[in-house]
């Protein structure tokens, strides 16, 4: 079974991320990009899916700028086969990623995409889920397990009350919660033998797709910030506290 | 212009969260203008949606009760909003896992946008939403002619409802079956408690790495029994195996503003502070007094949770 892996590159999960002056978006010059964690879990299963001899070939596929090719060599560097890149430099929405991706389930005809639950920059939550619908397949999302037997799959999804599991047909869409499993790191000797792996780059254009969106930017704000509050030297003055400043005991 | 918000429900209950959905489509219908619809589906939801139809504000609830809607699988349930998107311009639902399941399906379904996790409304088509873990707020408007919306509870007061005052909205029966062979329902283990819900609980105790194991977790039992709290985690608590994952609170996991937050062995990385930080008041007990749970703190006690939190049970 081919698994496709669809990779993101956001901000780096530990940046504390400013605001541009003028509010028109958040400051990126020179802050440290990475793949994102939800990514990294996604192309985690499908290695371990292939180190099972479930999967017998993993594509990773990122739309992004040039720079993006980064992250789709880590993906090849931790155990992808190849890897595609959908290059634009404009913004790209939920629903034209999820158009794209669509292009590539047609061609390339995964038995399962994998992608993460939510990009940690815009924290959408919507791609996998936009995927599914576009393809008319059945989607199991924020997935904590994966167990694929014959021409079904068992996915169980972090839900608010706790898990819920349900059995999907395949072909499918699954997007990754944080409990799936724990990403590996890539090895020295992997890094070298990912720069020889085939990459295939290709455009919005080329595949048919409109990147422009119906919903505009108007401007980014900073949140209110909380104001810093005392320390206290012991229960007592903290019960206290709570009790007659906070009122909230 | 009408609006249609997709009720949440669980064991036959109407839950929480529904009323702060609506009042965010009031907050919308001030500048839209047109009705506001609820939908409940599943199978057996008949005192559900009596419930619904008590809520404030609602002009009448709809009902897809059957068994294709129980357990409200995102692909029966992308496929029913589909079908009903026609009488609105508005879909919205509240950003608990089950919008965040369905509702993207429903708007590629309908080639549009979502608008996810809105805080605030500023017109017709114009919303405020967090992004990148919080620590900016984005305005964004949309010119789609169908607005799927999914609504940050934390951001709007829950509306009234009418309880048994009578006067409640029309309950209509939605008589759209959508086939579905693709996915079926399997089990679900959910959490026991009877504790208030962590999204809407008044006072929540979170504890961290530093609760040190699942037992000592029963350190914050006591308090949060004394102080009708729901108990908290912290993701490095849920991925050690102390609690299960329904208690994360954090920028992938819940999102609360209680009028008290009480963070115990929690350091206070920017993912934990997004689900966290607009708690009324805020309190730290944390033994590191660099910690930068602190910076945000109300309230900090440095020292060791394994001395403090038996004391304050007792002293509570
Ligand atoms: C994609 C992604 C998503 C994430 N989502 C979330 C999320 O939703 N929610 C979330 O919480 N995190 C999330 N995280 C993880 C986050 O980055 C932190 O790793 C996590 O919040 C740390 O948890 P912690 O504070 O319990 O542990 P630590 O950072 O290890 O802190 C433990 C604290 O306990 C204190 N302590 C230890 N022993 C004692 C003692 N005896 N008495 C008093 N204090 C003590 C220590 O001083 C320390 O400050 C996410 C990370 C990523 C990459």
């Amino acid at each position: 079974m081919k698994v496709l892996v669809a990779v993101k590159r956001v901000v780096d999960y530990n940046v504390k991320i400013r605001v541009k002056p003028d509010h028109s978006d958040v400051d990126l010059t020179n802050v440290k990009m990475a793949m994102n964690p939800f990514c990294e879990i996604a192309v985690e299963e499908a290695v371990r899916l292939k180190e099972k001899g479930v999967a017998t070939e993993i594509v990773a596929v990122t739309i992004g700028p040039k720079a993006a090719q980064e992250q789709l060599r880590t993906a090849l560097a931790l155990g992808a086969d190849r890897a595609i890149h959908i290059q634009t430099d404009e913004k790209a929405e939920s629903l034209a990623v999820a158009k794209l991706l669509a292009k590539v389930v047609e061609q390339e005809q995964p038995g399962l995409t994998i992608l993460g639950k939510q990009a940690i920059d815009t924290d959408n939550n919507q791609t996998g889920q936009m995927l599914a619908a576009l393809t008319g397949l059945p989607q199991g999302t924020f997935a904590s397990e994966v167990v694929i037997e014959n021409d079904k799959m068992h996915v169980t999804r972090e839900i608010d009350g706790g898990l819920q599991t349900i059995e999907l047909t395949l072909p499918a869409i699954v997007t990754t919660d944080l409990r799936l499993n724990e990403p590996r790191y890539a090895k020295l000797p992997d890094i070298m033998k990912a720069k020889k792996k085939p990459m295939d780059v290709t455009t919005p254009a080329e595949l048919g797709v409109e990147m422009a969106s119906k919903v505009t930017l108007l401007k980014v704000e900073s949140p209110a910030e909380r104001k810093g509050g005392i320390k206290v030297g012991s229960v007592d003055e903290l019960i206290d506290k709570l009790k007659n400043e906070a009122k909230v005991l | 212009m009408s609006l249609l918000v997709l009720a949440e429900h669980h064991d036959g209950q109407l839950s929480g969260a529904t009323a702060h959905v609506v009042a965010a489509a009031q907050a919308i219908q001030q500048h839209s203008g047109g009705d506001v619809d609820l939908l409940v589906a599943g199978e057996h939801v008949a005192a559900v949606a009596e419930a619904a139809a008590k809520l404030d504000g609602v002009n009448r609830v709809r009902v897809a009760d059957h068994a294709a809607y129980a357990h409200q699988l995102a692909e029966p349930m992308g496929a029913l909003l589909a079908e009903l998107a026609g009488d609105y311009s508005y879909l919205l639902a509240g950003a608990s896992t089950t919008g965040k399941n369905v509702m993207p399906r429903v708007a590629a379904l309908k080639d549009v946008s979502q608008i996810s996790e809105i805080i605030e409304v500023d017109s017709a088509d114009t919303f405020k939403r967090p992004i990148y873990a919080g620590n900016a707020i984005a305005t964004v408007q949309s010119a789609d002619p169908l607005k799927v919306l999914t609504v940050r509870s934390t951001g709007f007061d829950a509306v009234g409802s009418l309880q048994d005052q009578g006067g409640s909205a029309a309950i209509e029966a939605v008589d759209v079956v959508v086939d579905n062979a693709q996915s079926t329902f399997i089990k679900e283990a959910l959490a026991q408690s009877d504790r208030p819900e962590l999204a809407g609980a008044k006072i929540v105790v979170s504890g961290g790495r530093g609760m040190g194991n699942g037992e000592n977790f029963k350190l914050l039992d006591g308090i949060a029994d004394k102080l009708g709290a729901a108990i908290g985690a912290s993701r490095a608590a849920v991925d050690a195996g102390f609690v299960p994952n329904d208690m994360q609170v954090g920028q992938t996991g819940k999102i609360v503003a209680p009028e008290l937050y009480i963070a115990v062995g929690i350091s206070g990385a920017i993912q934990h502070l997004a689900g966290m930080k607009d708690s009324k008041v805020i309190v730290a007990i944390n033994k590191d007094e660099e910690a930068p749970i602190f910076q945000v703190a109300d309230y900090g006690l440095v020292g060791d949770l394994f001395e403090i939190l038996p004391e304050l049970e007792q002293k509570l």
